[in-house]
């Protein structure tokens, strides 16, 4: 018998299929489901979004990151800027909310990996707050109090007509919708590039620079080149997360969109709650806090104490999470990185 | 001559960023950890200043002198009991913990206190200045940059000339060579941060006495206390304060150009310092 | 009695299991030495009895109590001191208060003091306000005999105390061996040099792989049965 290595289990394959079907679903969703499901949803998939790249970040990378804000605000206010100053339509231009994003990154890491560890965290603040100050000074849009996207921007956007004559609902309704799938595909196609990422020998190198900085080098791993991909990655993403938040809100201020509770708190707790270093782990996560969120949120502070609280305990008593508890238990892994000897026999080995 | 002024009350200023930082500066010291709490801490001994002058009647000062048992006692718990879970090679538990405690501390002064902004109450003797020739100071400035100066001192003072303080330095050189020579580093852990939270509290009775406080304003303390900590080199506590006056000095200069500039000023010049010295200005030789 | 013992001591490192149940012994007022290759386990066999690595609560037995389970600090403060394997002195310490830093956990009034060490090591003081880690590797190795010293522990455990010094440094070393006895403690020395440690010890015990593979007085043992029991018997 031959060997073979892979990195299916029965599990992953199950859960593929069960995967397609889900995500059919959630493609029709706008023809059976309310608006109020629908901006839901947004939230779900857009926090998921954030949450997978902060997952890369410090889950994979070992980057713990405390200035996502930074690329979720500059992102929505580039958007904000193409389309109020050059007149562009929205749509497209989430794309370049992520290239602005990925343009502060640079001097972002440039500064913040001269930082080690804990102080790189701080660090990424500190620019987070750097870039929130300087884009309060921009008074064309708006300044400290911020600014709204103009009516006949939003009214005009690519596919609203389409999805107002398709489905039959109000021009508002049909921008919920759009915004929906919009960020449905961000979040399939975050979820399969992180995937494949991880699967390929840079991902390996990226586990091996997590596990051990100097074993990696060792072996030829360039781990300052893996960090910088890893956090360009991880900018570019968010800042098109970013982006299409705002683009959904229509409405900004450099402290909504620079805010380190909305932006880093709630994803940090998201990704800590469902599980670090897996990608299943935000999934669960952005599930739990929302429901922890429908049954809160009326409790104002409590709800964010309760939240940091469960992080708390999550990081003593599970540190990998409810999907690790999970996991551990039963073996079940739906992302499987880890690859597996298949086949022939182990006895050959012996003398 | 305005210059002069201003970059005096910036000097003054710094003195209350090194508070600040002090603390945080031990802490990392002697156990590598970096508390994302420690602002939420310094405005939760602000909140326990303003509950004794209050319920007990008490002068700030004094009540800060009550707090500060109560503040190290917290702070050895907190230490005993959580933080040390998280210490290890892993950096993720320690900042992760740190963090939710920071948000959970900062609303629940929320659902105590509510958001609105208060204040210490104060005397003559916080309002009044003196004059030095031409130029102003504050008596409340004044004393926070010689409360800083003294608290810097004071650690030096423990750490080279007591016996504790040969325990704090060996247990961050060597923690398993410590325990050979009987020190508990868990202990050693727990007596540190009780110190760093009696620091925070002396910080916390000038921040209210000085500016309105109101519960969200941890975040932005632990910023500059960050801040001054990097700029003076890790575990330098003279480089700590030379820090803080960095901050403070670059803050009231771009204040006294645009009002909207000055917290961006500290930042910038934060950093420039780390554009040119990555390891700060005192750099510790063995880290 | 014997003052220290070790009973079928087992001692793991994760999954790799470095000792295969030791038992040693040491009487009031002994010396012995331990010998043995490279990851015979010697130094594992150090770091269980002073604390540093976990076992079973019987299997260390100090002055009567089984101490196996005890951290490090508790067995110091005991009178259990350990000179660790490359000396580890606190950089951040000088000279002087890396001594005084061995009475942390243990201020027992007795024969050692400053100036008893300065003394025995007279070197020492002269550079007693030098960082620790500025001096030669004998004369770190002086600091750390001395701060062993400190707490007038009643068992010294030396681990390879001339490892990587020069063979006139280590001569210098073991000069002080018979003060340190006279004042009286119990040692345990670990050395991989086989003529010293008959030299100095009252019995040797060699290890191999995890094991006691033979032990006696020196004079007791033969040239080839110390070959044997160092490098196993197919050599």
């Amino acid at each position: 018998m031959a060997y073979s290595v892979t990195t299916q289990t029965p599990a992953s394959r199950i859960a593929s299929i069960a995967g397609l079907i889900l995500i059919v679903a959630l493609i029709a969703l706008p023809f059976f489901a309310g608006r109020g499901t629908i901006q839901d949803m947004f939230f779900i998939l857009t926090m998921l979004v954030l949450a997978q790249f902060w997952n890369l970040l410090a889950g994979y990378g070992g980057l713990v990151s405390i200035g996502q804000q930074a690329f979720v605000g500059m992102g929505a206010y580039a958007l904000f800027g193409v389309v109020i100053l050059w007149g562009l339509d929205p749509v497209p231009s989430i794309l370049l909310a992520g290239v602005a994003a990925l343009i502060i990154a640079v001097p972002t890491a440039f500064f913040a990996f001269r930082l080690n560890g804990a102080y790189f965290a701080i660090g990424t603040w500190v620019i987070a707050e750097v870039v929130r100050l300087l884009v309060a000074q921009w008074k064309t849009l708006g300044g400290g109090t911020g600014t709204s996207l103009p009516r006949s921007a939003t009214k005009d956007m690519w596919f609203v007509d389409l999805i107002q004559d398709g489905l039959g609902v109000r021009s508002a309704a049909a921008r919920d919708i759009l915004a929906y799938w919009l960020a449905l595909v961000l979040a399939l196609a975050t979820i399969g590039g992180i995937y494949w990422l991880l699967r390929t020998r840079r991902g390996l190198a990226l586990a091996a620079v997590r596990d051990n900085m100097e074993a990696a080098k060792s072996v030829g791993v360039d781990a300052a080149r893996m960090k910088w991909i890893v956090f360009l990655t991880s900018a570019f993403g968010t800042g098109v997360a970013g982006g299409l938040i705002y683009m959904q809100k229509a409405r900004i201020s450099p402290d909504a969109a620079f805010s380190v509770t909305d932006w880093t708190a709630y994803v940090i707790f998201i990704v800590v709650i469902g599980g670090i270093g897996t990608i299943e782990g935000p999934i669960i996560g952005v599930l739990v806090f929302f429901a922890l969120q429908s049954l809160l949120a009326d409790f104002g502070s409590w709800y964010l104490m309760t939240l940091g609280v469960l992080a708390i305990l999550i990081m003593l008593v599970a540190p990998r999470g409810l999907w690790g508890l999970f996991s551990e238990r039963t073996g079940i892994q739906l992302f499987p990185i880890r690859r597996t000897l298949r086949g022939g026999k182990l006895s050959e080995t012996k003398e | 001559m305005i210059w002069v002024d201003t970059i005096i009350q910036g000097i003054l200023l710094g003195g209350l960023y090194a508070l600040f930082a002090a603390g945080l500066s031990l802490v990392f010291g002697i156990m590598r950890l970096v508390n994302l709490a420690h602002g939420d801490l310094i405005v939760m001994g602000t909140y326990l200043i303003l509950l004794l002058v209050t319920l007990l009647g008490l002068p700030p000062f004094l009540a800060a002198a009550v707090a500060m048992p109560v503040m190290f006692c917290l702070g050895w718990a907190l230490q005993k009991f959580l933080l040390n879970r998280t210490l290890g090679d892993d950096i993720l538990p320690p900042l992760l913990v740190t963090f939710g405690l920071s948000i959970a501390l900062q609303n629940a002064l929320l659902e105590t206190f509510s958001a609105d902004s208060q204040r210490l109450p104060t005397s003559a003797l916080t309002t009044a200045s003196v004059q030095a020739g031409p130029i102003s100071l504050g008596v409340m400035p004044l004393l926070t940059f010689a409360s800083a100066v003294l608290v810097i001192i004071a650690l030096n003072q423990l750490f080279y000339r007591t016996e504790l303080g040969r325990a704090f330095r060996a247990t961050s050189d060597d923690a398993t060579t410590a325990s050979l020579m009987g020190i508990k580093p868990a202990n050693i852990f727990a007596i540190a941060t009780g110190i760093a939270l009696i620091i925070v509290t002396i910080a916390a009775l000038y921040l209210g006495l000085r500016a309105n406080f109101d519960p969200n304003i941890g975040p932005a303390r632990l910023i500059y206390a960050f801040e001054a900590v990097i700029i003076g080199g890790l575990g330098s506590l003279w480089g700590t304060l030379l820090g803080g006056i960095i901050i403070g000095v670059a803050q009231t200069i771009g204040a006294a150009v645009n009002p909207e500039w000055q917290i961006l000023a500290g930042h910038i010049a934060f950093l420039l310092v780390l554009l040119v010295r990555p390891r700060g200005l005192f750099p510790r030789a063995n880290d | 009695m014997a003052l220290l013992q070790t009973r079928d001591l087992i001692a793991h490192y994760g999954d790799f299991q470095a000792l295969f149940g030791v038992d040693i012994e040491l009487a009031e007022n002994e010396t012995i030495a331990i010998i043995g290759a490279n990851g015979a386990g010697k130094t594992t066999l150090m770091r269980s009895i002073a604390g540093v690595l976990n076992n079973a609560a019987e299997a260390v037995m100090f002055d009567g109590t089984a101490i196996g389970t005890r951290p490090a600090d508790e067995i110091m403060a005991q009178g259990v001191a350990m000179v660790p394997e490359g000396r580890r002195l606190f950089p951040s310490l000088s000279v002087e208060e890396n001594l005084l830093i061995g009475t942390y956990g243990r201020k027992t009034i007795g024969h050692w003091t400053l100036e008893t060490v300065y003394d025995l090591f007279p070197i020492l003081r002269e550079r007693r306000n030098s960082p620790g880690t500025a001096l030669s590797g004998g004369q770190q190795q002086m600091v750390a005999i001395g701060r062993g010293l400190m707490s007038n522990p009643r068992v010294l455990l030396c681990d390879e105390i001339s490892l990587g010094l020069a063979p006139v440094v280590i001569k210098d070393i073991y000069k002080a061996v018979p003060a340190i006895k006279a004042a009286g403690a119990s040692l345990i020395v670990v050395e991989q040099d086989i003529a010293q440690a008959m030299a100095v010890a009252d019995r040797v015990y060699c290890m191999m792989e995890g094991r006691v593979t033979l032990s006696g007085t020196p004079d007791s043992l033969s040239r080839d049965a110390i070959h044997d029991a160092y490098f196993g018997a197919g050599h």
